[in-house]
């Protein structure tokens, strides 16, 4: 078909967590506008299979935009050069036959490499596990909007709630800060009468775990707002500053 | 949580950084006021009256320890952080178009900062420590004069204007976002706080610039 396109690769192979990792070199061939960059990466993959060579490990889930598994830095931007989406979502459209494309795996302290692109994103789980959660009587279910809220708050925590803890925030601000990620998990719950039991205690100990993974403080670059495939907004950080200024002087 | 740990939480250095940042911007408004006394070209003599009031008044002298205290926490705190950053990123890209999604001084503010600092080492060798001397010698000193001697020399313009200049982009990043980590941040104020922002940072910044250039040039004199 016409219009296909030739392509250089350079994407990060490493071989475990602790082995040294580098930049290898592919090219592949034929690729269609239509395909997504998951699906180039696919091709790539059963030419290096059929070549008897180690395949490129790579994390995917969904393939359509929701689940936030795939973490490839693409040309120095996380998701690559489409705003708003992720890399499932990102179309060799998007690119010129005979580029060369860099890929690169998240790069965190708190994300150790798997093995070449896949990083281990536990660490945000352990930061939704120490406040990410509200507490609810068992039993039977209560009748939906039986608790009235405020239709600006409810829109700002469904806002936040959009978040699918991909990790681009994290992977392109120049301190590897997890603030934006952090900041939508309290403001989501927050936001809601629900979230009020353990208002205090779930940003402090969110904030504490958060710094205990080794993510970096927030330079209000703005950069993870532009690099969102959710668009979740800075306001989120600064409603958690004040989460944060509010328990820290109401502890008891 | 002790109050300890709030200073040991990131949020809590970056409120530190905050705070001493307006801090400091309120003493700007000081300094430029009174240096701008320059411009009303009576040789100076409005401008000395301003610098002794401010080099005898017992308020001043303390706000004066506050001041380098303001400083050098926000140095210290700046440092701290920066280490702390630079750990959570052991491995950098080989690619990163950190321009496709933020302004450069944004992601420079430690580079900035380390130049002002570099400037303020001059501007207290040429200005604070000879007021010091003085005051300690129970003499007058001519600051208008101490500033005419030092703007004759090109390379102390040219060392005001590259101190002028990061000052500039600190502060167009540092004030709106000393707000947003206090906390505020919504769509009403926040492009009003940006634009203030701007407004005051080349303001300051414009006015600092012209003392140098206008007495280089002898226009005041």
């Amino acid at each position: 078909m016409s219009g296909n396109m030739n392509l250089t690769l350079k994407v990060w192979k490493q071989k475990n967590k602790d082995a040294k990792g580098a930049l290898e070199t592919y090219q592949v061939k034929g690729i269609s506008p239509d395909m997504s960059f998951l699906e180039m990466f696919d091709v790539l993959n059963e030419q290096l299979i059929t070549e008897g060579k180690d395949p490129i490990a790579f994390d995917h889930d969904c393939r359509e935009g929701i689940c936030g598994m795939c973490s490839m830095y693409i040309n120095g931007r996380p998701h690559g050069p489409v705003k708003g989406v992720t890399t499932c979502q990102l179309h060799m459209r998007s690119f010129k036959d005979g580029d060369t494309i860099v890929v690169e795996p998240w790069r965190s302290a708190a994300f150790p490499v798997v093995k070449d692109l896949a990083v281990n994103r536990s660490a945000f789980d352990r930061v939704i596990a120490a406040g990410g959660f509200v507490s609810v009587n068992t039993g039977n279910a209560k009748d939906a909007n039986n608790i009235l809220i405020n239709k600006d708050d409810a829109d700002d925590a469904f806002n936040a709630a959009a978040c699918i803890g991909c990790g681009a925030c994290v992977a392109t601000c120049k301190n590897g800060s997890a603030m934006l990620f952090v900041s939508a998990k309290v403001s989501q719950l927050a936001l809601l009468p629900q979230g009020q039991i353990e208002k205090e205690a779930r940003v402090l100990n969110m904030v504490n775990q958060m710094d205990e993974e080794g993510f970096g403080a927030c330079s209000v670059t703005g950069a993870c707002e532009i690099e969102c495939p959710k668009g979740i907004s800075l306001e989120n950080i600064a409603r958690m500053n004040r989460e944060f200024i509010g328990a820290n002087a109401t502890k008891k | 949580m002790s109050k300890e740990n709030f200073l040991k939480a990131s949020l809590g250095k970056k409120l530190v950084m905050g705070i001493t940042g307006l801090f400091l911007i309120t003493f700007l408004v000081v300094h430029v006021s009174l240096n701008a006394c320059i411009f009303v070209n009576d040789g100076g003599v409005l401008f000395n009256e301003g610098a002794h009031f401010m080099s005898h008044n017992f308020f001043i002298r303390v706000m004066e320890i506050v001041l380098f205290a303001g400083i050098f926490t926000h140095m210290i705190q700046a440092l701290i952080l920066t280490l702390h950053n630079k750990k959570a990123r052991p491995v950098a890209y080989a690619v990163n178009n950190g321009a496709a999604n933020s302004k450069w001084y944004s992601r420079s503010m430690g580079v900035l900062g380390s130049l002002l600092l570099i400037f303020f080492v001059v501007h207290w060798a040429n200005f604070w420590i000879p007021t010091k001397v003085a005051v300690f010698n129970g003499e007058e000193h001519n600051t208008f004069e101490n500033m005419k001697a030092v703007f004759s020399k090109e390379y102390f313009v040219a060392i005001y204007m590259v101190g002028v200049i990061s000052l500039c982009y600190h502060l167009l990043h540092g004030f709106p976002s000393a707000f947003q980590t206090l906390g505020l941040n919504n769509k009403k104020y926040t492009p009003m706080l940006k634009t203030a922002g701007a407004i005051f940072s080349i303001v300051v910044c414009t006015l600092f610039a012209a003392m140098p250039i206008t007495m280089y040039l002898g226009i005041i004199k």
